[in-house]
This record gives structure tokens, C-alpha cells and sequence, in this order.
């Protein structure tokens, strides 16, 4: 094994070179006392290639590289392995080892990946936890990348309902990036999920490793579901590379008028599936619904308690942020009283102050 | 008689320190000697005076000289001590009697033709005299109507050397502080301050922002700190000025401290040397600690002091240094600044109303994601420059949208600033009336005991603060600032008691806290 990570620590080499010289001799043992004639028959690697393995023998600190690792508790997943994920063998270029702080995806279980822009509206946001919890709550397992935004929303939303998530990272698995998701990196592993990583421990997030860790996103899951999209949002990368992968993409509609929704907009008029609610997913896998807490119902019930001009300030807001002088003039109301009204509906929790006087529904 | 003194004065900060001056000419080697603890200006009034005496056609007889400033252990500064040195000198020569000087302060600048220059704090210097039995002073003409703002007290002012030494010969009689006068101040009072509404930017020029001048109106109302977010073009910088045009006037009290702090900084005009309007001071994000506070070896009144009773208008929040927002910390609390130098401490007043603007990031749009271009780490960095405790000394907080081209081709008329500064002018009157004798004016400088005092809540008034204190993650600070901002707005309701829709919109106007803006 320790050979296997040896191997798998070379840089510069690309993976599905490293597996077919693998393939070749058998071991990764055999190439670490490789000679450099012998490399020579390999046509499959140029001489750059050479150069880097055969400076990389001479590197000898591998192996208490790879107890550190250990005592970190970081589990060392080389392609070869058993347990490495079988969905992810059949991508293009799978990554040579994975490198996970807790548990791998289960093998049996339904994986979506819950994929967004960093940037997103709380319309985005409130989906994204929604969906996520939902297929979570039915034993589908939510993956993503742990970044701000979407991502982020994605797996809290799994954890809400005491799902399995599993985020795959840029950086090392032991590096929290970014980090103010340090709680969530805490609780997806407490809660038995896991973090992985192509990189090796320590590895910073560099910002070309971000592309890369999106084929394994896709390629790990069965679904791909893109929350909210800007026209050059970086989760169209992930579409195309989940496409590639031949995974099934699926997109939140949002509002023609939101730029952050456009390439959302955009792949469902290209053909891919359109979001209308987590239950299709169970349908279509035959996983039985069970009964939550019907939230809706209670909603409207609580609506009937409101006095009549908190209704009215209530009716005109909704997901996407209305700053206070929209507010007045939708309502015709004077300025005190909405914003008496929308204080009182933010202490009963239905509404929320995003930003200085700029508000949206909450639940 | 060859030895004379004269009194006069000198400025410490705010504090003034009454300084004898004293002339002895004796036979000797003729020289001229100078001592006392002298900064360079002081000594080379040695130079000055010699010359004025010679231009002033008296004789400066070739005899030995020594003038002292007493008390020794004072620094003296400045150039106000040219005239009594030159008074004392002559006094000493024989020129001018003893009877009239001794009673009189003297202060004055000296030109080398025996014309008699304006000196800085004239009004401190006075108002001291009064207090302590010196009931004549002689300083220039040109400070003779600042001077003349104090009461009971003779003022003679004089535009050359030759004109003090007449008075002091009794050649010539000094105006006597008339009753006339002191009317005619009081009528300008009155007056200047309908001529100078017409420059200034009023609220009926603004187009939509309804929200923020209702903010701005409590603000002013209760003497609160405001802070408008917004993105640029919003009008919160105008919006600011207007501020200055519903500010309560001020009664004579408070207008004798603001103009005391501006004549030690020699600020005041010349004809009309007292301040009738609330001072708004605008400070440029380039400001150092020192000119904001106060500060020099011997500190002066920074602008804060200068804002003081007034509003301190901060533009582009974020872009001023961390440490200078820092600063403003304690005078915000305490309302006065203390200055700790090596020589002594040195207590400034600093009873500001603090307006500031900002945008929500570096470009300005968020949360408009649309077209915001900042990246959430820029957004967090460009927030993070404004620290948690100076956010918390905000008591109102309120968003200055983007206007909307029906708001700006909207032909409804909005109210004037004159009608809005007298709703405040009631408000204002009815916190005077309850806070008589306590020394406090506005809500806003209602201390932790006060507020238990005078903001009692009911029992349903409890129950929605602690909600509020649970739920919107509310520091003890916050909550009295709400509490008090809620007073204010029962006020401008015309309410005794506080109610829960006060409350509410108090609540409403809080600083948003930081962790909304995580994005």
C-alpha cells in the first residue's frame, strides 16, 4: 500500500497513465525499483514522464508521508483497491486514489449531487436545502464540493434531515476550504459522511484543482442536479463533464429575469431534465415515501393567524430579496407601518432581513 | 518705577491660565532679556515689541531689560503676549500709570508698526476673567465683538499700541457693554438663521427615500447615531447635508460652548463671532487619529470637539483607517475625548450626533447578485474594516436604495426640511422638559440607570423585547440603544409610555448584524 501511495504522489504524471503503467507491471512495488531502461518500453510515456518517476524513486520520506496520513486518520484509496467507488472506474479519467476522512459513498445507495453557483439567490438556497434534505431524509446520498453557496446549502440541507453527505474537495481532505465551512466539514464527518479528496493531505486549494474535482463529483453520482447557474457559472463545468460521464442532469427553473438562474434556463432548453420536486426522484427509483411533518399544511395555518395588514406586507414578499421602498409602494401602506409589520413577522420567524431593509420569506 | 506687571492669558487646550507679565528696565548693559518658559514665537516678541514701542513714537531708552512670564512652570505659547509685554514695558518707563493697568487683562498681537493684531480665544479668556473678578480687558478691534459676547464685562478694543496706552492714560474712555449691544446679538441670532436655510440642500429636493428621512428625522430628533447604507448615487451624502437644515437651533448656553471651541482654533467670523447653528462637520476618510481627536503636544480641539452638539458626518465609512474609527469609540460613549500627555490631561467635549455612509461592498450593488461584482471574500473584507463594537454604536441603520425612475419623475412634492425641523424642535422641547435639571437633553444620552427611569416598558413591551433580544441575537448595547431609540419615536408619537409598535420600528432600524452579510 505504501507503494500504492508512493505512486499516486508522483505529480506531473497523469492518472490514467499511472493505472495503465499499473496495469503493466502489476504492482506499484514493481515501479519504485523500476530502472529507467525498462521505462523505456512504455511508449504511453514521454520522457517527462520518465524523468518525474525516476525522480520521485529517489524520494524516500513516502513512507512516513504515509504514516502521518494514517495517524490522521485519512483513509488511502488507490484505484486498484477494492472499495474504490465502481461508478467512478467507468469515467474517462478517473482519479488514480482517493484520499477520504470518513466512509466512501455507499455502493448500493442513490447519490445526487447537488450542485449551484457560489453566488446564489436565497430562491437557490431554499431549493437546494429542500431537495437535499428531502432525498437525504429517503437514504440518497448528497454530493457536492463544500463550497460557498449552493454547495454548502446542499449538504446542510442533507444533514438536516440526519442524511449521509459526502463532499468532494479541492484541496486535501484535511484542508478546510473554504473556511468558515469548518462546522459543516465537522458534521458531515460526525454524522458518518465523508470528505474526499484527489489531492494528496495538506494539498492547498489551488484553483485548477477546482475543475478536476468536479468529474468526480459527477462521476460519483447518479444524478446531477444544478440548483442555480449563472451564464459562466462553474457548475456548467460539471454539467459537461457529467454529460460526458453519461449521468442524467436535471435543473431548477427560475425566473427569466434572474441572471442567476440563466444557465439554468438555459440546460433545460438544451434538454436536460427539469426539477419540480425530490419526490420525482423517489418515484422513479421506487423508494417509498415516508410521511414527514406536513409543513405546508401547517403553513397555511399559521397564515390564518396573521392580522390582515401583516398578510398583505407577507403576500408581496417571497424568495427573491424586496427592499423596503418596493415594499411601501406594493402595499400602499405607510413606511412606519411596514416596517413595524416586517418586524413583527420577523420575530414570529416568517420573515428574514438579508441584507439592511432588504427581506425574504423564511420558514 | 522701573518694575510693572500686567496681566493677561493663556490657552491650555480648552483651559485658560491667567499669566503675569512683567517688565523691569534698569540701568546697565542694554539688552534685552526674556524669561518664563518660553516656546520661540514668545521669545521672539522681544523683536516686536521693541519695534512697536519705536514705531509707536515713545522712546526705548538704551537700558538693560528683563521681562518675565510668570507663572514659570507654564509653557507659554503663541503671539498674544506681544501687546501686555509691550503695555508692561511702557508701564516700567514711566508712560503709562499703574492705576488703570492693574485692574485690566490685556491680550494682543503686535505688528512692527504698533498695529494690533487678532489672537485666537478671545471668548475662553473672557469668560474666565468674568469668573474671576476682572471686569476690563483690552484685546484687538478685531475680536472686540467676541469679546463683547460676554456679559458685564468692559471691553476695550484697540487697534494699535498708542490706543491702549491712551485708555490706559486715561485719554481715552472704552465702550461700555451697552444694553443695546447684547440686543443686537440676540436679534442676529434670529435672524441669520432664516438667511443661511436658502443654501443649504433641503429634503423637499429629495425624490423617493422615504425610509430614510423618517431615519434621519428620528435620528435628529433624538440626537442618534445614523448610519445610511447604499449604493453610490443613492443620496446618502445628500441626504446628510440635509440633515444639517432640521437641526434644532440652540439655546444661548449651548452656542456659547461650540463658539468657545471655535475661537481657541481661531475659526469665528469676525462681525459675527457667535455660532447660531449647530456645526456639521464633514471629515474626508483621509483623516488622521490627531485631527479627528484632538491632538499636538499641547493637543487642540480635533473635529469631533468641533462637531460638538453638532453632527460628525463620516463619508465612505469603510475607507477610513481602522484605528481612526477606533478612536471614536469612547467620545461616542462618554461624549467628551480625554487627551493624555506627559504635561497633563486634557478634556475636549465631543457631544456629536454621528451620521455615516456606506456602500454595502467595493462596488456598491449587493445584494443585488445580479450586479454586484464583488466576490463574497471581497464583500467580507471591505465589511470587516468597520469593527463590531463601532457598528454596535450605531442606533439606526437603514438602507438608501437605488432610486427607481418613477420616484425621480415623480411630480409629488415632498416635505421641506423647515417643516420637519419643527416637528423636531417639539420633540427635542418635550425630552428638554423631562430630563430638566439632570443635564440631559436628548434620549440619546439617557444612561443604563436612565433608561429604567424614564423608558418603563409594559408587560407586553418586555415580552417582545426579550423575544427580540433572543431572536435577533441582540448585545445588551443594542438593546438599550433600541430601547432609547424607541423613546424618541414615542416622542415624535407624542406618547408618554412606550408601545409595542415603538418598539418595532426601533427594532426595524437596528444595525443588521455581520453574519447576514456572509456572502
Amino acid at each position: 500500500m505504501e507503494y500504492e501511495f508512493w505512486l499516486a504522489g508522483i505529480q506531473g504524471v497523469a492518472a490514467h497513465k499511472k493505472i495503465r503503467l499499473r496495469e503493466c507491471m502489476k504492482t506499484a512495488e514493481a515501479i519504485y525499483y523500476i530502472e529507467e531502461t525498462q521505462l523505456h518500453h512504455f511508449e504511453f510515456l514521454n520522457e517527462n514522464d520518465r524523468n518525474k518517476i525516476m525522480q520521485a524513486q529517489k524520494n524516500s520520506c513516502f513512507r512516513t508521508d504515509y504514516e502521518k496520513m494514517n495517524e490522521k486518520g485519512i483513509q488511502f484509496v488507490p484505484f486498484f483497491s477494492k472499495v474504490y467507488p465502481e461508478n467512478l472506474k467507468e469515467i474517462t479519467d478517473p482519479p488514480y486514489a482517493l484520499y477520504v476522512k470518513g466512509n466512501l459513498p455507499e455502493r448500493k445507495a442513490k447519490k445526487a449531487a447537488i450542485i449551484g453557483a457560489r453566488r446564489c439567490t436565497p430562491y437557490g438556497e431554499k431549493y437546494a436545502i429542500d431537495f437535499a434534505r428531502v432525498l437525504a431524509a429517503h437514504g440518497v446520498e448528497v454530493i457536492s464540493g463544500m463550497a460557498r453557496g449552493i454547495d454548502g446549502m446542499g449538504h446542510r440541507g442533507a444533514l438536516l434531515s440526519g442524511g449521509k453527505t459526502y463532499a468532494v474537495l479541492g484541496s486535501g481532505a484535511d484542508v478546510c476550504y473554504p473556511r468558515e465551512h469548518i462546522g459543516l466539514y465537522v458534521d458531515i464527518l460526525e454524522q458518518g459522511g465523508g470528505i474526499l479528496s484527489e489531492q494528496p493531505p495538506g494539498a492547498a486549494p489551488l484553483a485548477h484543482n477546482f475543475p478536476a474535482r468536479n468529474r468526480i463529483i459527477s462521476g460519483l453520482s447518479d444524478v446531477i442536479l444544478v440548483m442555480e447557474a449563472g451564464k459562466k457559472s462553474g457548475s456548467l463545468i460539471t454539467v459537461d463533464l457529467a454529460l460526458e460521464q453519461g449521468r442524467d442532469v436535471y435543473a431548477l427553473p427560475g425566473p427569466v429575469n434572474s441572471a442567476l438562474s440563466d444557465g439554468c434556463n438555459r440546460l433545460i432548453r438544451q434538454g436536460a431534465g427539469i426539477l419540480i420536486s425530490p419526490e420525482m426522484f423517489l418515484e422513479e427509483w421506487g423508494i417509498e415515501k415516508n410521511e414527514g411533518p406536513e409543513e405546508s399544511k401547517n403553513k397555511i395555518k399559521n397564515e390564518k393567524m396573521l392580522e390582515s395588514a401583516e398578510k398583505l406586507v407577507y403576500s408581496c414578499l417571497g424568495l427573491y430579496p424586496k427592499d423596503l421602498n418596493q415594499l411601501v409602494s406594493e402595499t400602499k401602506l405607510d413606511i412606519k407601518e411596514v416596517l413595524e409589520k416586517l418586524v413583527s413577522l420577523e420575530l414570529q420567524g416568517y420573515v428574514r432581513e438579508i441584507s439592511k431593509n432588504h427581506y425574504i420569506i423564511s420558514e | 518705577m522701573s518694575f510693572s506687571t500686567v496681566l493677561s492669558a493663556a490657552i491650555e487646550g480648552l483651559k485658560v491660565e491667567f499669566v503675569q507679565v512683567e517688565a523691569d528696565v534698569s540701568n546697565g548693559l542694554p539688552v534685552f532679556h526674556m524669561v518664563g518658559y518660553l516656546s520661540s514665537e514668545v521669545k521672539e516678541a522681544g523683536e516686536r515689541v521693541r519695534t512697536a514701542i519705536k514705531n509707536s513714537g515713545f522712546d526705548y531708552p538704551a537700558k538693560r531689560t528683563v521681562v518675565n512670564l510668570s507663572p514659570a512652570t507654564l509653557r507659554k505659547r503663541g503671539a498674544s503676549f506681544d501687546l501686555p509685554i509691550a503695555v508692561s514695558i511702557l508701564s516700567s518707563l514711566g508712560e503709562i500709570p499703574a492705576g488703570n493697568r492693574e485692574k485690566c487683562l490685556i491680550i494682543g498681537e503686535l505688528s512692527l508698526d504698533g498695529r494690533v493684531r487678532k489672537v485666537p480665544g478671545i471668548l475662553p479668556v473672557t469668560m474666565e476673567a468674568i469668573e474671576n473678578g476682572i471686569t476690563c480687558c483690552i484685546i484687538p478691534k478685531e475680536n472686540e465683538a467676541e469679546g463683547n459676547l460676554v456679559t458685564g464685562m468692559k471691553v476695550i478694543g484697540v487697534e494699535s499700541l498708542q490706543e491702549a496706552a491712551d485708555f490706559l492714560n486715561g485719554k481715552r474712555t472704552g465702550n461700555v457693554p451697552g444694553e443695546t449691544r447684547k440686543i443686537k446679538t440676540c436679534c442676529g441670532f434670529q435672524v441669520s438663521q432664516k438667511e443661511n436655510e436658502g443654501s443649504m440642500p433641503d429634503f423637499s429636493q429629495i425624490k423617493g427615500q422615504e425610509n430614510v428621512k423618517r431615519a434621519a428625522e428620528i435620528a435628529v430628533s433624538g440626537g442618534h447615531n445614523l448610519l445610511m447604507i447604499g449604493p453610490p448615487g443613492s443620496g446618502k451624502s445628500m441626504t446628510a447635508k440635509c440633515i444639517a437644515g432640521i437641526l434644532p437651533p440652540l439655546d444661548l448656553k449651548e452656542s456659547m460652548e461650540i463658539t468657545r471651541i471655535y475661537s481657541v482654533l481661531g475659526l469665528l467670523k469676525e462681525e459675527m463671532p457667535l455660532i447660531q447653528e449647530r456645526p456639521f462637520r464633514e471629515v474626508h476618510h483621509t483623516a488622521t487619529r490627531a485631527s479627528l481627536i484632538g491632538g499636538g503636544t499641547v493637543p487642540r480641539p480635533g473635529e469631533i470637539s468641533l462637531a460638538h452638539r453638532g453632527v460628525l458626518f463620516l463619508d465612505e465609512l469603510p475607507e477610513f483607517r481602522k484605528s481612526v474609527l477606533e478612536v471614536l469609540r469612547q467620545p461616542l460613549e462618554e461624549r467628551s475625548i480625554r487627551i493624555t500627555r506627559t504635561y497633563g490631561n486634557y478634556v475636549f467635549p465631543a457631544d456629536f450626533m454621528l451620521v455615516a455612509a456606506m456602500n454595502p461592498c467595493p462596488c456598491g450593488c449587493y445584494p443585488d447578485l445580479e450586479k454586484c461584482t464583488c466576490t463574497p471574500a471581497q464583500i467580507q473584507m471591505y465589511l470587516n474594516r468597520i469593527s463590531r463594537p463601532f457598528l454596535d454604536r450605531i442606533d439606526l441603520c437603514v438602507e438608501a436604495p437605488r432610486i427607481r425612475y418613477e420616484e425621480l419623475t415623480e411630480e409629488k412634492k415632498s416635505e421641506s426640511s423647515e417643516v420637519i425641523r419643527k416637528r423636531v424642535y417639539q420633540v427635542r422641547e418635550i425630552q428638554k422638559e423631562r430630563y430638566r435639571g439632570t443635564g440631559i437633553t436628548t434620549n440619546a444620552m439617557l444612561g443604563t440607570d436612565d433608561i429604567k427611569k424614564y423608558c418603563g416598558l409594559g408587560a407586553a413591551e418586555s415580552k417582545l423585547m426579550e423575544r427580540a433580544f433572543t431572536m435577533m441575537e441582540l448585545t445588551v448595547r443594542a438593546y438599550y440603544r433600541i430601547i432609547k431609540t424607541a423613546r424618541t419615536i414615542a416622542d415624535m408619537d407624542g406618547e408618554e409610555k412606550i408601545g409595542e409598535q415603538h418598539l418595532r420600528e426601533a427594532l426595524g432600524y437596528r444595525m443588521v448584524d455581520k453574519k447576514y452579510w456572509r456572502r
